[in-house]
This record gives structure tokens, sequence and C-alpha cells, in this order.
């Protein structure tokens, strides 16, 4: 057996793209493989549940997981490595803060199945099958997850060490984590690997903001053409900058566009949807009830835009499941 | 439970300088109104972070009240504007979560007014007991 420390990688409810956050590390990653050894990566190695389950448990040094958990397959595969691992960290937004997937919580089992499997244009199913948890095939039993009406972020299944923001977290947050733990040279359990000071406070376009922020026309980006050095509020278009931590390096404002929250809100902050709102609210440009009414109708999907990444880690969490 | 047995639980958000001292009038006029609002003094309307108002909800209000001075007479110029925009796109949001816009209600109550508080304490009470609990239920495990 090797001395060195031993990692896994897990995904739930995830796109992929933390896994390649991973494997952007490009050249770095060997320095990772030379000081530790993978036990368990299903993307990239074939080790199985069985494997997991035999080793002892907290013989893991730490386990990095991505991907918020909906199914109970997921739910069941944390919790086991949670046991297996002194540490966990919660990897990408959607671990962090339920991300992407957490945008289901506006819906429920029942109407995310009925379109996936009956509306959508594109489904060709006219038995219309839907997938059960327990069926027979040739006499045999065969079992699939369960799907839950909610999706949890990590912290809200198990106990989490640290968290990587970030869809997906930025190489040099990786590898100061990774190095922060080869060295054991950690911050307080359940810090978030990141500054915790706005995204504002970084941003090149910080000076290009006015004194006093007013907004009288919302535009979406697809509406302006943008410009590319100027404040994306003082043209009018919504930027989650003021409410989102930093650490990401900037990378959505450099491509001119603006920033939508995947790092999350800063220590200080509960629920991020409920921040942006207030800060965002008190910018536009009018007193009077009439012209209030115009401009907030004119914002889309407040719930989704303020909620983008964060919905299952808010304080109302989801839609309420009617009936229950 | 019966519609009969419902009682509204309240939150109300009410500044200092003009909805609080309004309130204040209506009890020492001894008016009587309905007694499901729980008051909250805050220094202005423009102080009502809104995360206390998604709080007050998933804890168990069954409405909430933001209560500040008429436009053009904050104590601090324009919080209670802010309020107003805070207000009317928060409101907007909660529909998105379930919550109707009738359980979210924002009004101008003077220190004058004391008739006025009287009158939006019984309305949304009724309006309220009228809707039926909130009965918030968001998110709890395995669901």
């Amino acid at each position: 057996m090797s001395e060195k420390p031993k990692v896994a990688f897990y995904w739930c409810a995830s796109c992929g793209g933390c896994e390649e956050a991973v494997i952007d590390l490009a050249e770095d990653i060997l320095k990772v493989v030379e000081a530790v050894d993978i036990v368990f990566w299903p993307v990239a190695l074939d080790f199985k549940k069985s494997d997991v389950e035999a080793m002892e448990d907290g013989s893991i040094a730490v386990s990095f997981i991505n991907g918020a958990v909906r199914l109970s397959e997921q739910e069941e595969m944390v919790k086991l490595l949670r046991k297996k691992s002194q540490l966990v960290v919660a990897f990408g937004t959607c671990a962090h803060l339920g991300g992407i997937p957490g945008l289901a919580n506006f819906w429920d089992k029942e109407s995310i199945f009925n379109r996936a499997y009956h509306t959508t244009p594109s489904t060709d199913n006219p038995e219309g099958v839907v997938p059960q948890e327990k069926s027979t095939v040739d006499g045999k039993e065969l079992y699939l997850p369960s799907f839950f009406n909610t999706v949890y972020a990590l912290n809200q299944v198990i106990d989490v060490d640290y968290y990587l923001p970030g869809c997906a977290p930025p190489r040099d947050l990786i590898m100061n984590a990774v190095q922060a733990i080869l060295e054991g040279n950690l911050p307080p359990k359940g810090s978030v690997l990141s500054p915790n000071k706005a995204l504002c406070e970084d941003c090149d376009r910080n000076e290009t903001k006015p004194e006093k922020l007013a907004i009288k026309d919302i535009k979406r980006p697809w509406e302006v053409i943008l410009d590319p050095e100027t404040c994306f509020l003082a043209q009018g278009v919504i930027c989650m900058g003021p409410a989102t931590r930093t650490g990401c390096g900037q990378r959505c404002i450099t491509a001119n566009m603006p920033c939508r929250g995947c790092f999350g809100p800063t220590d200080q902050v509960i629920d991020m949807g409920a921040k942006f709102l207030a800060a965002f609210a008190s910018i536009l440009d009018a007193d009077d009830e009439k012209e209030v009414a115009r401009i907030v109708e004119t914002i889309v999907d407040p719930a989704g835009t303020f909620y983008r990444f964060s919905l299952p880690t808010s304080i109302l969490r989801r839609r309420k499941l009617e009936g229950k | 439970m019966s519609q009969q047995a419902f009682e509204p639980k309240l939150v109300g958000f009410l500044c200092n300088w003009c909805s609080y001292t309004g309130a204040d009038l209506a009890g020492t006029a001894r008016m009587t109104y309905a007694p499901n609002l729980r008051i909250i003094r805050v220094m202005c309307s423009g102080r009502v972070d809104p995360q206390f108002v998604l709080k007050a909800f998933q804890e168990g209000a069954d409405g909430v009240l933001i209560s500040g001075c008429h436009p053009g007479d904050c104590h601090y110029q324009e919080g209670n504007y802010k309020a107003l925009r805070r207000h009317r796109l928060l409101s907007k949001m909660l529909e998105q979560f379930g919550i109707e816009k009738e359980r979210f209600r924002l009004e101008w109550v003077s220190a004058a007014e004391g008739a006025k508080f009287q009158k939006v304490c019984n309305e949304f009470t009724e309006q309220i007991r009228h809707l039926g609990p909130l009965s918030w239920n968001g998110g709890k495990k395995n669901e």
C-alpha cells in the first residue's frame, strides 16, 4: 500500500463541466496525481461502488463531490463517501448551491416527468412509457433510483467541510485548494475557498460605474450591443456582480457577458436572490407607482434570474408543493 | 383545518416614524382591530430586507405587511420609494414561488392615521382568512 493520501471524485446531478475542470488542470494534474492516489472517479477510472464499500471508514483523505442531489442513488453514494472520507469538498456550484439543476425546484417530479416524457416536441413516446422505480422484465425485477420532487445542495444531504465555488471552479482555486489540503493549511471548516468580497470590488469595469446608478429601461444582453468597458448595470443590463462572491477571474465579464452569479453569495448573505433583488430594485429610476410597475413588468423572470444558481439553498428553497 | 378555525398569522414591518406611531395612535385611541398582525418595528420601510419577508413566509406567516410613510414624507428622504420598488419586484417573484401576491402588502400609514392602520389590519386579516393558510412546506428532505 502506498502512503499517498487517497482522493475520490464523484458526480451527482451535474453537466460534466466540473470533471472537465479537473482535466483542464492540464499538466498540473500530473502534480496532483504525483501527490495523491485517486481511488474512485467514475468518469475516468473503473472502480465500483463495492470498492468504496470495502474501504475502511475515514480512509479517503478527501472526496471532491460535484453536482446537486436529486436522486436516491446520489444520496446513497454521497452518504457512503462521507463515511469513508475525512474531508468532503463540495466541488462547483451545483454541489455548493444547487446550481442550474436546482432551477427544477420551480417544478416537481410529476410536472418534470410529464414534460420530459410526454410533451416536449422532440418526444416520441406513443405508448407513454415513464421510468418506474420497479419493473419486471423477463420475470426479473429491475430497479431505478427514485427521483425527488426537490433538488438539494450537497450540504442539505451530508456534512460538507469546504466549498469550491464556480461553474466550473477555475483552475487556480482548484490548485490552491489541493495545495492547502496537502499541506494541512486549511481555513475553518465550512469555508468557501474563494475571497469573501463581491465581484464588483475586483471588476475592471467598476471605474465606469456612475456615482449613482439609475435604470429606467432594463435590457437583456441580446437586445443591445454591449460596450466592452462599461459597467453592465450602467448599460441597463442585469449583472449579479454586486451580490456575487469574487474569485472567478471575471471570466464572463471579459467575454462581455454580465455576471450570472455562479460563485454564490458572500458569507454575510443568506439568500442571494433576495439580496440582489434589494440592491437592484433600489436602483430602478422611478418613484411613481405606475412607472415602477412598468419597469418591473419588463423583468421577465426575476426568480430564475436572481436564483439562477442558488435556488435550493435560498430561504424558500423551492416553489410551493401543491397539496402536500 | 376548517375555515372557521383558521386564524391568519400576519407579520408587519412598520417604520418607526410614521406607521409604528400610527399603530400606537390606534392603540392609545382604544380602536379595536384584528389581533392577527405581529408587529416588528424597523427604522424605515427601506430597511426591510427582502430576506426578512422570505424568512417570515418560510417560518409560517400567512401574510406579510410592510408599512411606511407616505411618498414624499420619508424621514430618510427616499427609503419608502425603495420599499415600493422592492415590494413590486418581490411580489412578482413570490408568485413564481407559488405565494399569491395578496399575501404581501405595502401600505402607507402616517403617524396621524390610527384609523387607517385599524382598517388595514382588519382588511388584511379578512383577505388572508379568505385566502386560507399558506402552509409553507418547501424543500423538506425527501419530497
